[in-house]
């Protein structure tokens, strides 16, 4: 009975398995380099803030709850703002927005890229000529001048307008790095075997060539995640975000506003700074595994 | 040849796109920002004149001239590089703002941009040569943790510093406002020393990228049969580690310049704004705040020219140092 239904199942059973494998054994390899390692503990930390906020906090970030503008204190580990909020739970509070920016933008540019340089890698011909002169465009044109002139005009300072153009001008180094590794990937002997057994080109491209450049795109996405995080808080610093949203941007925005350093509630500034220079790090050691998987000349080195 | 002229018509294709996408930005805007905008100027209106408004409605789309000729004349406007007026500073013309904001930019982060970018790429050799020795072991998680700042974070945090708490530099501005702009000995001289800061700035935060990208490179090529080719000829370990694997592995930073120059512009922006650095960054960040259109529309174009400039330089550079290029494009095969 059980062999039977294996039987039955047996092509996609074995194929999933094998995709599920590569999977495992690219996230066995991260997990063994002692850098990355190092990040995914601090990703979850960060994600376990995320999750957790409204636990975790000590305080609304809103309300005030203290005299206004005192250093760190035992009630206010990280002191007040100006109207006497605690900027602790400011800082817990804020990451909700600026990794769901960040996260977001990952998304977003990681399916635009992996788009483009799929369709540029399989297709070819002129359809790549043009769609490589689009990249070409996207990848010299600055995003935060850009940004900045949409976020002037802009009627309403949404979050999600900010998103979606940072996603657009942070795309294109991706595809560039897929379409290389789609034509090299076309060129092996299992896809070739793929195709001379009758697969489809679809099913190539989602069983045999997606899951072998499961790092490259993970290493496209952290990298597009930092770009969106760092693009947001700058934005929000210049006044041109929603200054009433808590996040970290906005955080250093009020501070540098309210004169936090002259006035000497210096936690206030440091705090969701070193938050963003965490985070980046966080992302980098991770990227420093996925360098490792794609090129395994480095990953000795790192161990 | 046909690299250069390929590049050329990038260059030039480039600035068309981000210029149209400039001219298309304030008329794709959901609802009618550009109504709002009109009546918002009208009800103060003593401050703007009839000329002004009627630029402003021009500017915005709000003409019954058709949206062609409305480009056209926008384009005419982008290679005369004639903006109009702007209205933060009137009577000055946008582009006599820009000139006068533009050096200070270029002279700043160009500067640095070459310095971060030779000393991070040295030491990136540095590290990989000697792999897991002292200098990679402390300089390349420093680099790391360094390369994630906000510049205008770092900005703040050095100004609190070095300004505030020690008073040992300036706290704005690109030099002394006692002294009259020239080339005297004094005013000079605190240029330089107003310039420091933000020099650091930007060098703390982007040499981490060059050092961790060389480093890297270098680490793939140092593996390659032409490395151990050398060493096995017994050249002296200098030789091979800049003429056989650093000139290989410094062709990806090039490939890679655009995108790591879109980081050091928008970070240097930002940071002018912390220091009142009277370069483009604090121009764009005025005009922007104030909803100054032509000097928006102006600043965008000069600073896509500048960046598509730099990467035109940067590609040069590329087709210099790879002999592949070069000979590949005289066989008119690849390119």
């Amino acid at each position: 009975m059980i062999a039977t239904n294996r039987e039955q199942s047996g092509k996609p059973a074995t194929a999933s398995t094998k995709r599920r494998s590569v999977f495992l054994a690219t996230a066995a390899l991260l997990w063994a380099d002692r850098r990355a390692r190092i990040g995914i503990i601090m990703l979850g930390a960060f994600l376990a803030v995320y999750l957790f906020a409204p636990w975790i906090a000590p305080y609304s970030p809103t309300q005030g709850v203290s005299i206004s503008m005192h250093g760190p204190t035992f009630r206010n580990w990280l002191g007040t703002t100006q109207s006497g909020q605690d900027v602790l739970s400011q800082l817990i509070w804020g990451s909700r927005v600026s990794l769901s920016v960040a996260f977001l933008v990952g998304i977003i540019s990681t399916i635009l890229a992996l788009t483009v340089g799929l369709i540029q890698g399989t297709v070819g011909g002129i359809t790549d000529q043009v769609l490589g002169f689009v990249s070409n465009v996207f990848l010299v044109l600055p995003g935060l001048p850009l940004i900045i002139v949409v976020a002037a005009y802009a009627p309403a300072r949404g979050l999600s307008v900010i998103v979606v153009i940072i996603a657009m001008t942070s795309w294109a180094w991706g595809s560039r790095i897929y379409r290389a590794q789609v034509i090299s990937l076309n060129q092996r002997d299992y896809v070739t075997a793929a195709r001379l057994s009758g697969d489809s080109n679809l099913r190539i491209m989602f069983h045999d060539i997606l899951p072998n450049m499961s790092s490259l795109v993970a290493a496209h996405f952290l990298g597009a995640c930092m770009t969106g995080l760092l693009a947001e808080s700058g934005l929000e610093f210049l006044g041109l975000g929603n200054p009433n949203v808590v996040s970290w941007g906005t955080m250093l925005y009020w501070a540098q506003n309210d004169n936090a350093l002259p006035l000497g509630q210096w936690a206030w500034i440091v705090a969701p700074g070193l938050a963003i220079a965490l985070f980046g790090m966080t992302l980098a050691l991770i990227n420093f595994g996925l360098d490792g998987i794609s090129n395994p000349q480095l990953r000795e080195a790192n161990r | 040849m046909r690299y250069l002229i390929t590049r050329i018509a990038l260059l030039i294709g480039t600035f068309w796109v981000a210029s149209t996408i400039d001219f298309l930005i304030p008329r794709l805007m959901p609802g009618n920002p550009a109504a709002d905008m009109m009546a918002k100027f009208q009800q103060n209106g003593d401050t703007l004149s009839p000329s002004a408004q009627h630029t402003l409605a021009v500017m915005l789309g709000l003409t019954h001239k058709t949206l062609w000729s409305q480009y056209t004349t926008y384009l005419w406007q982008v290679i005369h590089f004639n903006f109009g007026r702007s209205y933060t500073y009137f009577p000055f013309t946008v582009t006599s703002e820009i000139f006068h904001a533009l050096p200070w930019t270029l002279a700043l982060v160009g500067l640095t941009t070459l310095l971060s970018f030779s000393l991070g790429t040295g030491l990136g050799v540095l590290a990989s040569w000697r792999r897991g020795g002292r200098l990679d072991s402390w300089a390349t998680p420093v680099a790391m943790f360094t390369s994630a700042f906000p510049y205008f974070w770092l900005a703040m945090a050095l100004l609190y510093v070095l300004g505030y708490l020690l008073h040992a530099f300036p706290l704005t501005g690109a030099y002394s406002s006692s002294l009259n702009p020239g080339w005297s000995f004094a005013f000079v001289t605190s240029v330089l020393y107003h310039c420091i800061l933000p020099a650091v700035t930007i060098l703390v935060s982007s040499l981490g990228g060059w050092l961790l990208t060389m480093r890297n490179n270098m680490l793939t090529t140092l593996r390659e049969d032409y490395v151990l080719l050398a060493q096995a000829k017994g050249l002296s370990e200098a030789k091979i580690a800049i003429g056989y694997a650093a000139r290989n592995a410094i062709l990806p930073n090039f490939t890679g310049f655009a995108m790591a120059l879109g980081f050091v512009v928008g970070g240097s922006l930002l940071m002018e704004v912390v220091f009142a650095f009277p370069g483009m960054g604090y121009l764009l960040y005025n005009a922007a705040i104030n909803q100054d259109f032509p000097l928006l529309q102006g600043i965008f174009v000069m600073i896509v020219a500048c960046v598509l400039l730099a990467n035109f330089l940067a590609d040069l550079a590329y087709f210099i140092l790879d002999p592949r290029i070069r000979r590949s494009l005289k066989g008119g095969q690849r390119a």
